[in-house]
C-alpha cells in the first residue's frame, strides 16, 4: 500500500491549486454574493482543461484519471464551492454517462465538445415528487415516428440554463418485474435550444449561490430518436451509475470545503487575540484543530480511495458513498467549529468560513443524501 | 523553426529563504518555481509554436531535481527537455553557468534562443547575454514583445521610459521579461503527457568545446562572501500632521540625511 501521490498528480496538484488562488478565490465572495454564475471563470476553465480531465484523449479530454478529477474538484471547492460544483456536474453527471453509455456518433457529438469545455453538461433527474424516491419519476417520452417526445418537469438542476447539454431520464413505459408492473426508465440527451425545452425559475439558496440552479420543463419536446442513451429501459441502471460516479466529485468538494475552513481557521487563530494572547495558544483551539485536522484527513484518504477505486474495480459505489457520506459530515463540522473559532467575526459574510458553512450542507444532501449513501452502504452489508 | 528557451529552477521566495551553514542558498530545502523571466520567455516560444508551428526545446542546468521545470515546461507545451546535470558543474557562477549552457546548445540546432532577462535568486541579468558571445550570436536583451518576419526577429527592447524596435536576422538570441506575457498554465493532461516522454540528461562529458577551467567552482571568478535574506526595515515613523507641516517635516528630514 503507497501513500504517496505520484508526481503527475502532485503537479496537477500544484496547477490545481495555482489556478484556484489565482483565477477563483479573489471572486468566491462576489460570486456568493450576487449569485452570477462564474461564467468568465468557467470560461478559463474549459481553456485549461479542467472540463474534461477523466475523459480519454479521443474525446477531446485530458486522458487523467478519476484521482486527478477529484484533485481538481478539491482545490477549487477549498476557496469556492460554486466553481467546485460546476466541475462536478459537469463532468460527473454528464461526460461520464455519455461516455460510458453512448454510441461513437453520441460522443462525437456531445461528449468531445463537452470534454474540450466548448460546452457545458448538466444532469435531469430530480422532480418534484422523485428525489430520493428515483422511481418516482413522472417524465414521460414517449417514441412518435423518428422522435421522441418528452413532458414533465425536473427541479433543483446543477449548471440550469448555463448547461448545453443535458441527460435526462424519463419513463418510456411499464414492464412487469417479478410480477408486478413497474415503470420502464430511460435516458437521453437533451439539447438546450430544442423547442419545447424551458427553464422554469431559478432556486435561490442557502450555499453554492453562484451555481445555477434551475427547473427544466419540457413541453412536447422532440427530440431525435437517436439521442437516446443506452438503451431503452437503461435509463435507471445509467442514472445509479452516474451518481456513483457523481457521489466522488460531490465527496471531493466537501473535502475542499472543509480543508479551505480549516485553512482559513489557522490563519485566524494565528492573529486574533484574546486575553492577551493569540487564542492558537488556548488548548480548547488546539484540541479543536486537531480535531478538525484528523477529519479532514481521513475524508480525503476516503475520497482519493473511492476515485483510484473508480478507476480500478467495475464496481466502486460502496466506497463513493462512504467518501461522500464522511467527506459530507466532516464538512459540515467542520465549517462548523470554523466558524465557531472566528466567533462574531465568522457569522459576518466578509470572512470566507460563513460562506463555507453555507456551502458545506448542500454536500449532505445532494447526489445522495446521507441517509441514501447509509442505504447504500449497508445494502453492501447486507447483500 | 527551432526555439531553445534556457530556463531556471529557483527558489520561491514566497516559501521563505533558507541558508546552508556556509552561507550558499539550501536549494534543497526551499519550494521552488520557474524562474518567471524565463517563463515568460516559455511562453513566447510557446505562442512561436502556437502560429507557425515551431519546436520548442526547453535547457535547463541544475541539480537532478531541475527535471521538474523541464516537466512543467513540457506540461506547459514544450516538446523537448535537456537537463544538464554533473557533480563538476556545481558551484558554478554566471560565466561557467554560459559556458556551460553554451557547451549543450552547440549540440542544438537552433534559430532563437530565449532566456530570461534575469533569475530571481541571482538577479545578474548576465548568463544570457554572455551565452550569446560564446556562440557569437546577436543578442537583444529585455524584450517586451517578440514577432518574427522572414528569417529575423523584431524585438521591442524595454527602457525605463520607452522601448526601442530592434530587428535581427536568426539565429540570435533574445532575453525575455516577466512582463512579455501572462504565461498560460499547464494542462491536466499535459503534466500526464510530460511525465511520460524522456527527458535527455547530459554531463560534463556532453558539452560541447569548452574547457574544464571554464566550468564548475574553479570556472567561476566570482566568488561570494556571504549571502543573507533581505534585512526587515524597521516599522518606520508615523505622523500625523497638516498638509504645511507634513511638507516642511518631509524637506527637513530629507536635509538631514543630505538628500537635500
Amino acid at each position: 500500500m503507497n501513500f504517496t501521490l505520484s508526481k503527475e498528480h502532485e503537479m496537477a496538484r500544484t496547477l490545481f491549486r495555482e489556478f484556484a488562488e489565482k483565477e477563483v478565490k479573489p471572486l468566491a465572495q462576489e460570486v456568493d454574493e450576487t449569485e452570477q454564475f462564474p461564467r468568465e471563470t468557467v470560461a478559463k476553465m474549459a481553456k485549461t482543461g479542467f472540463l474534461g480531465i477523466p475523459v480519454p484523449k479521443e474525446y477531446g479530454g485530458q486522458g487523467c484519471d478519476p484521482l486527478a478529477y477529484a484533485m481538481c474538484v478539491e482545490e477549487l471547492s477549498k476557496v469556492c464551492g460554486t466553481t467546485g460544483v460546476i466541475v462536478s456536474a459537469h463532468t460527473s453527471l454528464c461526460c461520464d454517462p455519455i461516455q460510458t453509455y453512448g454510441t461513437e456518433e453520441q460522443k462525437q457529438k456531445y461528449l468531445v465538445p463537452l470534454a474540450k469545455g466548448e460546452k457545458l453538461g448538466a444532469f435531469g433527474l430530480t422532480e418534484p415528487g422523485a428525489g430520493t424516491d428515483a422511481q418516482g419519476q413522472q417524465t414521460k417520452a414517449v417514441l412518435d415516428g423518428d422522435e421522441w417526445v418528452l413532458n414533465g418537469t425536473k427541479i433543483f438542476i446543477t449548471n440550469g440554463k448555463e448547461a448545453d447539454v443535458y441527460v435526462v431520464i424519463a419513463v418510456t413505459g411499464t414492464v412487469e418485474k417479478r410480477g408486478r408492473l413497474q415503470k420502464e426508465i430511460s435516458a437521453f440527451i437533451v439539447e438546450k435550444g430544442t423547442p419545447g425545452f424551458t427553464f422554469g425559475t431559478k432556486e435561490k439558496k442557502m450555499g453554492i449561490r453562484g451555481s445555477a440552479t434551475y427547473e427544466l420543463i419540457f413541453t412536447d419536446c422532440r427530440i431525435p430518436k437517436e439521442n437516446l442513451l443506452g438503451k431503452k429501459g437503461e435509463g435507471f441502471k445509467i442514472a445509479m451509475h452516474t451518481l456513483d460516479g457523481g457521489r466522488i466529485g460531490i465527496a471531493a468538494q466537501a473535502l475542499g470545503i472543509a480543508e479551505g475552513a480549516l485553512e482559513r481557521t489557522i490563519e485566524y487563530v494565528k492573529e486574533r487575540k484574546q486575553f492577551g494572547r493569540a487564542i492558537g495558544q488556548f488548548q480548547n483551539t488546539q484540541f479543536q484543530l486537531a480535531d478538525m485536522a484528523t477529519k479532514v484527513q481521513a475524508a480525503q484518504m476516503m475520497v482519493y480511495r473511492a476515485a483510484v477505486a473508480k478507476a480500478t474495480q467495475k464496481d466502486y459505489g460502496f466506497e463513493a458513498a462512504m467518501a461522500k457520506l464522511y467527506a459530507a459530515e466532516v464538512a459540515m463540522e467542520v465549517t462548523t467549529k470554523a466558524v465557531q473559532l472566528h466567533g462574531g467575526y465568522g457569522y459576518i459574510r466578509e470572512y470566507d468560513v460563513e460562506r463555507m458553512m453555507r456551502d458545506a450542507k448542500i454536500t449532505e444532501i445532494y447526489e445522495g443524501t446521507s441517509e441514501v449513501q447509509r442505504m447504500v452502504i449497508s445494502a453492501n452489508l447486507l447483500k | 523553426m527551432k526555439v531553445v528557451v534556457c530556463v531556471k529552477q529557483v527558489p520561491d521566495t514566497k516559501g521563505g529563504v533558507k541558508f546552508k551553514p556556509d552561507g550558499t542558498l539550501d536549494r534543497v530545502a526551499m519550494l521552488t518555481i520557474m524562474n518567471p523571466d524565463d517563463k515568460a520567455g516559455l511562453e513566447a516560444a510557446l505562442r512561436l509554436k502556437d502560429q507557425y508551428g515551431a519546436e520548442v526545446t526547453v535547457v535547463t542546468m541544475g541539480l537532478p531535481k531541475a527535471e521538474e521545470v523541464l516537466r512543467e515546461a513540457m506540461a506547459m507545451g514544450a516538446d523537448n527537455g535537456i537537463l544538464v546535470t554533473d557533480r563538476v558543474l556545481g558551484g558554478a557562477d554566471t560565466w561557467a553557468t554560459s559556458q556551460t549552457i553554451a557547451g549543450a546548445l552547440r549540440n542544438l540546432e537552433y534559430d532563437l534562443i530565449i532566456t530570461g532577462r534575469q533569475a530571481i535568486d541571482g538577479d545578474t541579468a548576465q548568463v544570457g547575454p554572455q551565452i550569446s558571445e560564446h556562440l557569437g550570436l546577436p543578442v537583444i536583451s529585455y524584450a517586451q514583445d517578440i514577432k518574427i518576419e522572414g528569417d529575423s526577429v523584431i524585438v521591442q527592447r524595454q527602457y525605463d521610459d520607452r522601448y526601442h524596435i530592434v530587428k535581427a536576422k536568426m539565429p540570435c538570441l533574445v532575453t525575455a521579461l516577466a512582463e512579455l506575457n501572462e504565461p498560460r498554465y499547464m494542462t491536466p493532461g499535459g503534466i500526464f503527457d510530460a511525465y511520460k516522454k524522456d527527458i535527455t540528461v547530459w554531463g560534463r562529458k556532453d558539452l560541447k568545446d569548452v574547457l574544464d577551467s571554464n566550468l564548475g567552482l574553479k570556472g567561476s571568478p566570482t566568488q561570494i562572501a556571504k549571502a543573507s535574506d533581505k534585512v526587515r526595515k524597521g516599522a518606520g515613523e508615523k505622523v500625523v500632521l497638516d498638509a504645511t507641516e507634513s511638507v516642511d517635516y518631509i524637506v527637513g528630514k530629507l536635509t538631514e540625511k543630505h538628500v537635500l
